[in-house]
């Protein structure tokens, strides 16, 4: 018999009205790489809780190095030297990285803190495993890139060997990507054993040892890594076949759509500018990407694009009008469509029923009001068409409130939502974040297909494959200029890659040093 | 047999019905607390006293109407903002300015008595509604919390009112420290209950409930406020305008008050050639507060808060009952205070309340139709 480390065996957890983990079983060898794959709602975040003492499980057993083991709270995980990088970090935003670091685990004699002896320990890690931070950095003013490594810390200060990743490289660029699989692979090398929760392939394919895949709660088996393929990865969490390709058809591009001349928009945290002096066009027919690693000024010249926020200096002129200072109704009226980047914070009213929600954006149009009231028989038939079309799933059709939806049917009813709306341009700022393989393909395809009608379309993504595969024409950002130009047809990842951080420009560098 | 249990199932589905239980559930844990109170201050009548809280209303029906009505109007202005996420505390303020206005109207305007009182009322909301605007504008153009504002406006509105009574020789007896008699005219006409002040004036508040339940439901102003209130975010996004709903919902807010305030001084008195009179002593009205216990009960829904400022307005005439027995009224308004305040906790109950049934409710689903979800998985 094999010795494993961590064996989660015949794991059932419900929750009211669903089987999250149906008898999962799960096997961690010592010193290996273990990737966990499914969908979103496939109940890999589910399986992980119980490991980590969040949940209890009814039904099924935990055992470290073959002897049963009971995890009631994070704290039994963290005795059993088990340790979880969350996806949404766990820090203090005002505390110094090595207070984060410490926290829960102070060092004290009699209660007074010894940080000294702490901050030794954190830096001899950090050297150790080139986990480059800095003690003394608040969190607020770091990267993301070098919070992760502080939750990586975290675990290696507590000695855990067991180390948990929850979708780890999401906020990460793909040089930061590559840092971290490095930093695991060594990991391993050094007998610490990996838990590696993610839905993109291609990070499986190159790190992990082995993988369990997940689909809808049930566990649909564990391969070798050295066995198998992307495409049978794929089949196996999503049920069916994927296709990687997007096909596209040839560009036909029409009239310029939205003209941004010269936007400067200044920053919310700084007293420097966000974006400095952007210009680019749309045309029909095409789409557009503003690439670039997540803080360099997308956010907000998306902002400044669709009213959120005020530009400080240039034009907007969309379809041929001035919307420079346009209210974000009027926007709206001229042609503009906008799946926001936080579909929580903006773009849903969660507490709405989705057909609320599906006319968000035209319940005041002649079609859905007669003199200030809501015409409900309109709205309910309008809904019922588009989630028929768009094929959004939900408990209870067009009256389900939107909280209960899934991540994906909750973006499936924006889209619905923005791509019906009459409009010229289309603003997509990072329409597929958090989503899983099948739901991605899906908008992949809406993008492509509104690009096809002949509307332009912006798209914000930090996603590579989704850069280089959806776009006609690649923008990449940095530190809120435009640095480049890229055609996807002839560019690769690693070089769009050193547009993104900055040590390669194309475009507007002299401009740049004349002002 | 089976058709009534499906209707019945489907109306304890619904939202309304389990804010309803947990505000009942919520009102039997204040009605224990408040008879422990009273065992406590007199042990002997407590029984006697307790009953008279729970049904000395019954045989006043009319105070108790009466008694509603203002609380009702505030309780509606409290929940009507609090729908948008604005916290108006400055009800008290909007009710003083209403009653202001209506008693300016009453003495300086001379009318026919068909018209006068109902002129007086719309003073009354013209004068809610400027104490409204005030907080509303300074929270919509330059971000001014209007909790803060609206509490300041209670005292200025307090002794801005109290410095023009005294200073108004028509309207101010300063020998008896109070507002002189209303002329018949400007009262509100009764509903006709023998030895009450109950008027119509509780039709129009219940009226104006439902008429803010349809605005709420059936406008797209109302879908705008609710959509503003759950996410004000996502309400910018779909371009409405936050500007324009927060000033109007706290002029409708302070319109409310100010009708209660109206409503209240303008009540029909029933010994003939008199009337309510306002006595300017530095007090802020306590109907304001009244108001946010009143709209907390009735989880902000208007028709909710009929029945919340019916039930708080009943236990109140209940009180002053029970003061015969003996009990001090000090010791009634803390039973009265205890009764508001654990009902108030129906908001906490409410949500433990649903997720509880909505538990049982989806075990009984599992085991009714384990095979057919077994499949549905399946097939998935």
């Amino acid at each position: 018999m094999e010795n494993y480390i961590i064996e989660m065996l015949h794991i059932t957890k419900e929750f009211p009205g669903i089987i999250a983990n149906d008898d999962i079983t799960l096997q961690l060898r010592k010193g290996e790489i273990h990737a966990l794959l499914g969908e979103n709602g496939a109940g890999k975040s589910t399986l992980m809780s119980v490991l980590f003492g969040l949940y209890q499980a009814e039904k099924g057993e935990i055992k470290k190095n073959g002897e049963v083991v009971k995890i009631n709270n994070p704290n039994d995980a963290n005795s059993l030297g088990i340790g979880m990088v969350h996806q949404h970090f766990k820090l203090v935003e005002i505390f110094t990285v090595l207070e984060n670091i410490i926290l829960g685990v102070e060092p004290n004699k009699m209660g007074f803190l010894q940080k000294k002896e702490a901050r030794d320990k954190v830096i001899s890690l950090s050297k150790k495993y080139g986990l480059q931070v800095d003690p003394d950095a608040y969190i607020e003013k770091i990267s993301v890139g070098m919070q992760q490594r502080v939750e990586i810390l975290k675990m290696l200060y507590r000695d855990n060997d067991i180390l948990i990743f929850d979708e780890p490289t999401a906020v990460l660029t793909p040089q930061e990507i590559d840092e971290l699989m490095d930093i695991m692979r060594g990991f391993a090398k050094e007998g610490k054993s990996i838990l590696f929760i993610t839905h993109k392939l291609n990070e499986i394919m190159s790190v992990a040892d082995r993988c369990t895949v997940l689909r809808k709660g049930k566990c649909i088996g564990t391969v070798d890594i050295k066995n198998t393929t992307k495409e049978e990865l794929s089949k196996m969490m999503v049920g069916r076949d994927i296709s990687f390709t997007v096909d596209k058809k040839e560009i036909a591009t029409g009239d310029v759509v939205l003209s941004v001349h010269n936007v400067t928009v200044p920053s919310k945290t700084s007293k420097k500018n966000a974006v400095k002096n952007v210009s680019f066009e749309v045309k029909a027919g095409e789409i557009v990407c503003l690439a670039g690693i997540e803080g360099n000024g997308q956010t907000e010249l998306v902002a400044a694009l669709t009213g959120l926020d005020k530009l400080s200096k240039g034009e907007i002129t969309l379809a041929g009008k001035d919307i420079t200072k346009a209210s974000i109704r009027n926007r709206s009226k001229t042609g503009m469509s906008h799946i926001p980047e936080d579909r929580h914070k903006y773009g849903l009213v969660l507490d709405y029923s989705l057909e609320d929600n599906i006319v968000l954006q035209r319940y005041w149009q002649t079609e859905f009001q007669k003199n200030g009231f809501i015409k409900r028989p309109a709205v309910r038939s309008y809904a019922d068409k588009l989630i028929e079309q768009y094929d959004v799933r939900s408990g209870q059709g067009a009256l389900s409130t939107t909280r209960s939806m899934s991540g994906g049917n909750q973006q499936k009813a924006i889209i619905a939502r923005e791509l019906d709306k009459k409009h010229e341009l289309l603003v997509a700022v990072q329409p597929t974040r958090g989503l899983d393989v099948g739901a991605i393909e899906f908008i992949h395809k809406q993008l492509i297909g509104n690009r096809d009608q002949g509307k332009g379309v912006l798209l914000i993504s930090l996603e590579l494959d989704e850069v280089m595969n959806v776009s006609d024409r690649i923008l990449v950002m940095y530190e809120g200029e435009i640095v480049g130009e890229l055609d996807p047809k002839t560019t690769t990842v690693q070089e769009l890659g050193l547009y993104m951080s900055g040590a390669k420009r194309n475009v507007g560098k002299e401009s740049g040093h004349a002002e | 047999m089976q058709n009534k249990t499906f209707s019945l199932k489907s109306i304890t589905k619904t939202k309304g019905f389990s804010s309803f239980t947990a505000a009942l559930l919520a009102i039997a844990l204040g009605l224990i607390f408040g008879f422990i109170v009273m065992v406590f201050a007199l042990p002997g009548n407590s029984l006697a006293g307790f009953g008279r809280v729970l049904f000395g209303g019954f045989t006043r029906l009319g105070d108790v109407l009466y008694f509603a009505t203002p609380i009702l109007m505030t309780g509606l202005s409290v929940g009507f903002a609090f729908k948008m996420g604005l916290f108006n505390i400055g009800s008290s303020g909007q009710y003083t300015m209403g009653m202001f206005f209506a008693l300016y109207v009453g003495f300086m305007w001379p009318m026919p008595a068909s018209i006068h009182w109902l002129v007086c009322v719309l003073a009354g909301l013209i004068g809610g509604m400027i104490w409204g605007f005030i907080p509303g504008i300074l929270k919509a153009l330059f971000n001014v919390n209007e909790v803060i504002t609206s509490i300041m406006f209670n005292y200025i509105g307090m002794y801005l009112v109290d410095m023009l009574v005294q200073g108004n020789s028509t309207m101010y007896i300063s020998t008896k420290t109070r507002t002189a008699y209303l002329p018949a005219s400007a009262q509100i006409p009764s509903l006709g209950i023998p030895y009450s002040n109950a008027n119509i004036a509780i039709i129009i508040a219940i009226v104006i409930a439902i008429l803010l339940h349809i605005t709420l439901n059936k406008t797209t102003f109302g879908y705008e406020l609710k959509a503003t209130g759950f996410n004000k975010f996502a309400s910018k996004y779909a371009g409405m305008s936050d500007k324009r709903n927060t000033i109007l919902t706290m002029v409708i807010a302070g319109a409310l008050s100010g009708l209660g305030g109206a409503f209240a001084i303008l009540a029909p008195s029933t010994i003939a050639g008199s009337s309510m009179t306002y006595e300017p002593i530095s007090v802020i009205a306590s109907a304001g507060f009244n108001g946010i216990a009143v709209a907390l009960l009735g989880f902000a829904n208007p028709i909710g808060t009929i029945f919340s400022a019916i039930f708080i307005s009943h236990i109140g005439r209940g009180g002053t009952l029970a003061s015969l027995l003996g009990y001090k009224p000090e010791i009634i308004d803390v039973v009265i205070a205890v009764i508001i305040y654990f009902s108030s906790f129906a908001l906490i109950m409410n949500a433990a309340f649903a997720r509880f049934i909505k538990q049982r409710r989806e075990k009984k689903l599992d085991t009714n139709q384990p095979t057919d979800n077994i499949k549905k998985g399946k097939e998935a």
